[in-house]
């Protein structure tokens, strides 16, 4: 019995170790190569291969990426790369795992802000800050969203800016003739096209996060820049601006301007989306990015869709006591991993940075705003040009709070916010919800 | 099989092994007793190192995980004890979230249930179209959550197919915001659950109708009794067992429900959709607390433990008896 049971313990011992070592080999082997990679050092004479995540999964993006990376790699034939495009969504539970494993991408898709800042626990992320101090100025405050504690930890790509798309046609058929400035000459709009029996309003409330473009819209325009700051810094909003924020929205709420059923409605996702009202014209208006542009094509049948859209920035509201030219905006960008070669990852984003890419990717794959302004001149739209204006001309741009907070008390801020446009919760529940995150 | 430990000793071995004649030497039985072991060792090792691999060792890790303040980034280090359990047990929304997974349990063994047995009953009958009234009612569950969830998401949309058939046929009062109504939505989701499910319960009844001998209901009728009351005191007693897996598969299914949820309605508007699940993937995944998530996990897992073995116990204890094998050695 003894020896059965000795021989069954050996059965058990030899499967796992074969098993342990199929796993550890194939870790331990890649990992050889990357650190063999890095330790290739200040040059990049020696051979390396970047793995890449970025979120571009359909074309036009994921084309245009392969493109740069091809290019790249044709003038610095010892960088290959190995790209893996991943759906944005999907970056929030892959990157945790891979930041806690010993390969990590070399380069991977980056919001900033306080997600960057909570990323920055794992160690993992290289401070860029030395390696890109010589060109990083060109990209303006851009690059500022990026950084942690003054080190740029990311650099991006393309800046978003959020801002109320309208349909033309729709404006002029409820006798609009200019874009509201104010807020109460939105409300009145609002009401010229409910006369007219159009929705003024299409909001994807299902997915959260557009609804908290709304309470932070009024937020920036109740707060000082140093309010703001303030708050985001010590993750309290406990300043009463944020409460006069709240009561705005339910002023504006109490309007009605938004569709029937608007809680159970997607914001991009098909034809029955926000978006998709908006591409349609069930809807005249909606707050939504300037990636606006590259979502709603696909929505409708309509083939001048671009052309029947305008835009506008979110209106003053008297008052206030933020800059009204501030706008709430942030961007898309890259990180590099400690393993990843240098200064072959820096070089890869300065790249990326510079005006022939950018031109490409505003061009080619309808990323709205370049985050190297050199390239605003090739932005064709009239409408993108507004953006890109407001944008420019802002006083300062806030970061979306989801993404400004570290992510725990960002979410719990968009869901609270959620929460309150669908009835439940107080003024009280939005303002706590990002200091007591930490209880759910 | 009762077997002495004299392997190693000088006394001669006994064994009562069936197949091995008294008379048969120590060596060849102790070689084929080996054999054996060295069969099962082989077959059983690897799905044991798999077990252990993928579901003991991350489950030990979510228990370890539970008692930390983490993000996900970093090592562990901010050690908070039960203080994760206090959050999830007294959280208003983790409550919510075990009620709506409760009411979906009883809704289905309330409503699907009965529903299930009398279309089983019906579709168990000789008739014309009877394989292809199968085949309807099995469809649903041959498609994906995902597919599902999008398909109904489409139909309940505001002015979706729905809300434009009820307009349509002079219903316009019944018009309602399906899925964006907090009194409504959970028994939407419901419903579509229960369309997706039904066909696999009709199926499992259906093959527990099978196994029911017709000379019952015969001799029954004979004895004068009516076709209610066959079935009522003859086929409902036999199908038992299958009727009790079913209740167990169906708890257990709507303790976990995530997917359809998730696609539907993220477990909103305002929570009124949140089951377990969502509730873990929201505080777990989207807020980076892993430490909470984990705790959340290993609540589900104590409560469907508990049900299950409560269940085992209590209810399929005449059903699994005699089916569980008894250990070889």
């Amino acid at each position: 019995m003894r020896c059965n049971r000795t021989i069954a313990a050996i059965a058990v011992a030899v499967t796992t170790g074969v098993a342990v070592a199929a796993c550890s080999s194939g870790s331990s082997s890649t990992n050889g190569g990357t650190k063999s990679n890095s330790s290739s050092g200040s040059s990049t004479s020696t051979k390396a291969t970047l793995t890449w995540w970025h979120n571009g999964n359909t074309q036009p993006l994921l084309g245009v990426w392969q493109n740069v990376a091809t290019t790249f790699h044709t003038a610095h034939p010892n960088v290959s790369f190995s790209i893996d495009p991943i759906q944005s969504d999907q970056f929030a539970n892959k990157m945790p795992v891979a930041l806690k494993s010993n390969n990590p991408p070399d380069i991977f898709q980056q919001w900033g802000a306080g997600q960057e800042a909570t990323q920055l626990q794992s160690g993992k992320l290289t401070n860029l800050t030395p390696l890109v101090s010589g060109w990083i100025g060109e990209l303006g405050h851009a690059a500022a969203g990026w950084q942690v504690n003054g080190q740029q930890y990311g650099i991006p790509y393309d800046q978003h800016v959020v801002g109320f798309w309208y349909r033309k046609d729709l404006f002029t058929k409820a006798g609009i003739t200019s874009p509201p400035a104010t807020l109460a000459q939105l409300e009145s709009d609002d009401a010229k096209l409910k006369a007219k029996g159009i929705t003024p309003i299409a909001l994807g409330g299902q997915s959260r996060w557009p609804d908290a473009f709304y309470w932070e819209y009024f937020a920036v325009r109740e707060c000082s820049q140093s309010v703001l700051q303030q708050a985001i810094s010590s993750v309290n909003m406990s300043a009463p601006c944020f409460s006069k924020a709240t009561k705005d929205l339910t002023a504006f709420m109490n309007t009605g301007p938004f569709q029937q059923g608007f809680n159970a409605i997607q914001a991009q996702t098909g034809a029955g989306s926000s978006a998709g009202a908006l591409a349609n014209g069930k809807a005249a208006m909606e707050l939504q990015g300037d990636w606006e542009t590259s979502v709603v094509p696909a929505l409708t049948t309509s083939k001048n869709i671009i052309s029947e859209l305008g835009w506008f920035p979110f209106p003053s509201v008297s008052g206030g006591a933020g800059d009204p030219s501030a706008v709430l905006g942030g961007g898309d960008g890259f990180s590099c991993t400690t393993g990843a070669a240098e200064p072959a990852c820096a070089q890869f984003l300065q790249y990326i940075s510079s005006t022939p890419v950018q031109e490409e990717l505003v061009q080619k794959a309808n990323i709205g705003l370049p985050a190297n302004s050199a390239a605003d001149a090739v932005l064709t739209n009239p409408a993108l040009k507004a953006v890109a204006q407001a944008h420019n001309n802002a006083a300062y741009i806030s970061e979306y709070f989801d993404i400004a907070f570290p992510t725990n008390p960002g979410q719990a801020l968009d869901n609270a916010i959620a929460n309150f446009f669908a009835g439940k919760g107080s003024n009280t529940t939005i303002i706590n919800s990002v200091s007591s995150s930490s209880g759910h | 099989m009762a077997r002495t430990e004299s392997a190693g000793t000088a006394a001669p071995e006994t064994t009562s092994g069936a197949a091995v004649p008294a008379a048969t030497t120590r060596a060849p039985a102790r070689r084929r007793g080996m054999r054996r072991r060295i069969e099962l060792t082989v077959l059983l090792a690897p799905p044991l190192v798999l077990f252990i691999g993928f579901v003991i060792v991350p489950m030990v890790f979510a228990a370890w995980y539970s008692l930390y303040n983490w993000s996900g980034y970093g090592p562990l280090t901010d050690f908070i004890g039960v203080q994760n359990y206090r959050g999830v047990l007294t959280g208003p929304v983790f409550h919510q979230a075990l009620t709506h997974n409760v009411i979906i349990a009883v809704l289905s063994v309330v409503i699907q249930l009965p529903v299930s047995i009398a279309l089983a009953l019906l579709l168990n009958r000789r008739m014309r179209g009877q394989t292809a009234m199968r085949l309807a009612v099995f469809t649903p569950y041959v498609l994906s959550e995902a597919t599902a969830a999008v398909m109904w998401l489409l139909l309940l949309q505001p002015s979706g197919f729905v809300n434009a058939l009820l307009n349509g046929v002079g219903l316009g009062g019944l018009v309602h915001q399906w899925l964006a109504s907090t009194s409504l939505v959970l028994y939407m989701l419901f419903v579509v659950i229960t369309w997706k499910y039904i066909g696999f319960g009709i199926v499992l009844l259906l093959a527990g109708l099978q196994g029911i001998p017709a000379e019952l209901r015969e001799a029954a009728a004979i004895d004068g009794a009516t076709p209610w009351q066959a079935t009522r005191r003859v086929t409902l007693p036999l199908l038992g067992p299958t009727i009790r897996i079913w209740i167990f598969l169906s708890v257990i299914g709507s303790l976990q429900l995530f997917d359809i949820v998730w696609i539907m309605t993220l477990g909103g508007p305002a929570d009124a959709s949140q089951t377990m699940l969502t509730y873990q993937y929201i505080n777990g995944i989207q807020r980076t607390q892993f430490g909470y998530g984990a705790t959340v996990s290993v609540v589900l897992f104590v409560i469907s433990f508990v049900f299950a073995l409560a269940y085992q116990r209590f209810a399929l204890r005449r059903d699994t008896a005699g089916a569980v094998t008894r250990a070889v050695g």
